[in-house]
């Protein structure tokens, strides 16, 4: 696969590794945090903790867009289903995160008319085929799906479609960092940055965090060799006592970001003034919802949604698990209340939380894993 | 928030330009080009895509020029140990003289 | 519901609730057919139902799937089967040139096969129920000579053969539900693995410990049902495991793994190591084996996990499947 294989290179990911147990100076813990749970996917997925040196610690961040919703939310979501009249569609990554009634694949199974969607679009294009139903998406994502939902209410208002409404859970990644570095127990060097989100927003929004909070921050692809030149990057600025944003994804990420995606989200979406993030509290202007001028397609304009706030048990501790406080395999529930099939916090939800993570792809090596020789 | 795949342009839709057949490793896909429109893609092009739209343009020269630093890395360094050997002994016959 | 698709859940409900109540004298690991003797006469016998949408898609057909999902089953376990018994559960309304088809469809594997099908049952149900046809086959065989399966044999050392691609039958599926609105050339991979397996038998007899046709679940599943078995660790070369560009593809587009991807065409195999290289390349040698891989390795560690390796050292667990495996966005 083209521009995927050579960014998987086995010579070249071995040397890369090489370089950063050069660059890592033994006296010294470097504590990185990957912020997007794409990264920390790719991380479990490629066995990159295999190849890092000790003294290099990965801690995951909050960009787990389905993590950080509220229990509360899809409740909402799912009441809104409820009316057969309605068709609710979501992205896969949806389809077995519970709600206090169930998740959307629980309901399905119940009679509710649940579909997954690759696209928003695909959810429209239901709308179009489907005169007499309701089709209501359920919205996730930073800013990287953000702009996709936007085009698509634009048009759904462009052709005047009736029967389409969007119920936004869109969040923000600036707030989220922000609430991260504002965090007492924060002990963090620098941050491997979101990849994608940055096609969208550019470099620009994370300036603050070299110049002001004095950390690192690259802008990193999701291939093996992306993620290990963005700590190449990482420890050479840390060395060198210097705190810049730079752009590692450069074949994909513009500097300014993209304009047509930030206009499409500023001519449908607003700040909302806070909005809770499951396991971090309320963060304010962090949240998107539909402006004015798109209400008849705001799913919560057009029907009444319980809004019951749902709180997490509170021997879960996800809070310190997202700052970095503590390993997922720290938590007390993990692995016995708190497992993927019966997920009780928020970052074992969702297959690529860093609980889930780790709990899928890491924690049954055993030591006698770090004696495995590579295959020939 | 983060699955997104370069994929190649293969056809522009006829009656809407901003819809195009996208192909990765035989896939194929239509995909919203509403988000290119300062900068459209042409047949031939690669594009990032996630959930049905393409978000950027991807630029050949750059990953090739990403693959070139990456395969220097650690070469850049040992040949500047190797120059910076010749100007310690520089130095030092300097001083010593 | 979770309980169908294969991994863990099925697993539960299986062993937490049909085994202790149907069988409560049974002890031995869960295997895809029975072996038993009747009056001095060793049989095979197995059964599975078949549940598909859509119907009909490339490749092949749910009629297909029903012979060649038994036939499979029985092959697995080491015996060659005989004769099929179908039986038919009906939608209310289903098209009769549907339902032609799928019974020529079966005709038609059942001789490709070499089983004959000689008895079975239909009943029809209400409209809405049945997603137009369910089909359940029951099939007898006779157990191959010289191949001695047993999961307690499986040693540290043991090689993980894999007779070919993977992911080819679940992603077509999943295409064909149009659901998803991608194109591409792809086809089911169901067929009979009997005659490949007999090459086995014939070439490496008793040296196979271990055999699975990796369905619902995928590979993932099956080598985990292995390593729980055996109470030992699967190590998989990453790089070995073959896959087509178009499964790959459709893959990395939807985040799934190709490891969980249900399979109707090719069975994983144990084998002991001094048989590894004459079994692949007897199975590369058979039609239809001509891309069988050594994939993996028994060993000690991980005690009941699967751990997959990539050439550059670093590893990961490959779990179960929880469910059906989902495409994701993130």
């Amino acid at each position: 696969m083209r521009f995927v294989d050579e960014f998987r290179e086995p010579e070249l990911i071995t040397k890369t590794a090489d370089e950063i147990r050069r660059l890592a100076d033994p006296q010294r813990l470097y504590r990185l945090m990957e912020v997007c749970g794409g990264h920390t996917h790719a991380i479990y997925r490629f066995g990159l903790k295999d190849i890092l040196p000790e003294n290099i610690e990965l801690i995951h961040g909050p960009g787990c867009p389905v993590c950080v919703l509220p229990m509360g939310r899809i409740d909402d979501g799912l009441s809104i289903a409820n009316d057969p009249q309605v068709i609710f569609t979501a992205f896969g990554d949806m389809m077995r995160v519970p709600g206090t009634q169930g998740s959307p694949l629980e309901h399905m199974a119940r009679g509710m008319d649940v579909r997954i969607v690759y696209s928003p679009t695909d959810a429209l294009k239901l709308a179009r085929k489907n005169p007499d139903r309701h089709v209501m998406f359920f919205a996730i994502g930073f800013e990287t799906t953000a702009p996709s939902t936007a085009l698509t209410l634009m048009r759904a208002k462009a052709e005047g479609i009736p029967n389409f409404s969007v119920f936004s859970n869109h969040v923000t990644i600036i707030p989220a960092i922000r609430a991260i570095l504002d965090s007492p127990d924060m002990r963090l060097d620098a941050f491997i940055g979101p990849g994608h989100v940055s096609t969208v927003i550019g470099c620009r929004p994370y300036e603050w965090i070299a110049k002001d909070a004095g950390k690192p921050i690259v802008v990193s692809g999701f291939e093996p060799l992306d993620m290990l030149q963005a700590i190449v990057m990482i420890l050479r600025q840390l060395n060198a006592r210097e705190a810049r944003v730079e752009n590692q994804y450069k074949r994909v990420v513009p500097w300014e970001g993209n304009r047509s995606a930030l206009k499409a989200m500023g001519e449908v979406f607003q700040l909302r003034p806070y909005f809770e993030w499951r396991g971090m509290g309320f963060i304010s202007q962090s949240a998107l919802r539909l402006r004015d001028g798109y209400a008849e397609w705001d799913s919560e304009q057009r029907f009444h949604i319980p809004g019951v706030r749902v709180t997490d048990p509170k021997a879960a501790q996800c809070g310190e698990v997202l700052k970095g406080v503590l390993q997922p395999h720290q938590c007390k529930l993990f692995g016995r209340e708190c497992t993927p099939e019966h997920p009780v916090g928020a970052l074992m939800v969702s297959s690529e939380g860093s609980c889930a993570a780790y709990f899928n792809y890491e924690h049954r090596k055993t030591a006698s894993m770090s004696l495995l020789s590579p295959t020939a | 928030m983060c699955l997104a795949i370069p994929g190649k342009i293969v056809g522009i839709s006829s009656d809407n330009q901003r819809s195009a057949l996208v192909e990765v490793a035989g896939v194929r896909r239509t995909v919203d080009l509403g988000l290119l429109e300062d900068d459209m893609p042409k047949p031939g092009d690669w594009v990032l895509i996630h959930v049905g739209f393409a978000m950027s343009k991807i630029s050949e020269q750059d990953a090739l020029d990403q693959m070139d630093t990456l395969r220097l890395l650690g070469e850049s360094e040992a040949a500047m140990q190797e120059v910076s050997g010749y100007g310690r002994e520089d130095g030092e016959n300097r001083k010593a003289s | 519901m979770a309980h169908g698709a294969g991994g863990k859940a099925s697993r539960r409900l299986i062993e937490g609730l049909f085994v202790p109540l149907l069988c409560p004298a049974s002890s031995e690991p869960l295997g895809d057919a029975a072996h038993l003797e009747i009056n001095g006469t060793r049989i095979a016998v197995t059964t599975d139902s078949f549940v598909v949408k859509p119907l009909t898609f490339p490749g092949g057909s749910i009629g297909e799937l029903a012979v060649n999902g038994t036939v499979n089953d029985l092959a697995v376990s080491g015996a060659k089967a005989e004769v099929l018994l179908c039986t038919y559960v009906l939608e209310a309304g289903l098209n009769t040139a549907i339902l032609e088809a799928e019974i020529r469809a079966m005709a038609r594997a059942a001789g490709k096969a070499g089983v004959a099908i000689v008895g079975g049952d239909t009943k029809v149900v209400e409209h809405g129920k049945a997603d137009g046809m369910y089909i359940t086959t029951t099939g007898v065989g006779s157990p191959l000579p010289g191949v001695q399966l047993a999961v307690e044999s499986v040693r540290p050392g043991d090689k993980v053969l894999l007779s070919g691609p993977i992911g080819n039958h679940g992603i077509t599926i999943l295409l064909a539900r149009g659901e998803l609105d991608l194109e591409a050339e792809l086809s089911s991979d169901t067929r009979s693995v009997l005659p490949l397996v007999e090459v086995l038998a014939r070439d490496v007899g008793p040296g196979i410990r271990w055999m699975r046709d990796p369905t619902r679940g995928g590979t993932a599943t099956s080598l985990n049902e292995l390593a729980r078995d055996c109470g030992l660790g699967i190590v998989l070369y990453g790089d070995k495991v073959p896959v087509c560009g178009v499964v790959r593809g459709a893959c990395e587009l939807l985040g799934l793994d190709p490891l969980h991807i249900a399979n109707e065409g090719q069975f994983l195999a144990v084998v002991a190591p001094e048989y590894a290289d004459v079994a692949v390349n007897a199975l590369r040698q058979t039609p239809g084996g001509e891309e069988a891989q050594i994939i993996g390795e028994v060993r000690e560690q991980p005690a009941g996990a699967v751990l997959e390796t990539t050439p550059y050292g670093g590893s990961r667990i490959v779990d179960m499947l929880v469910g059906d495996p989902l495409p994701r966005i993130c």
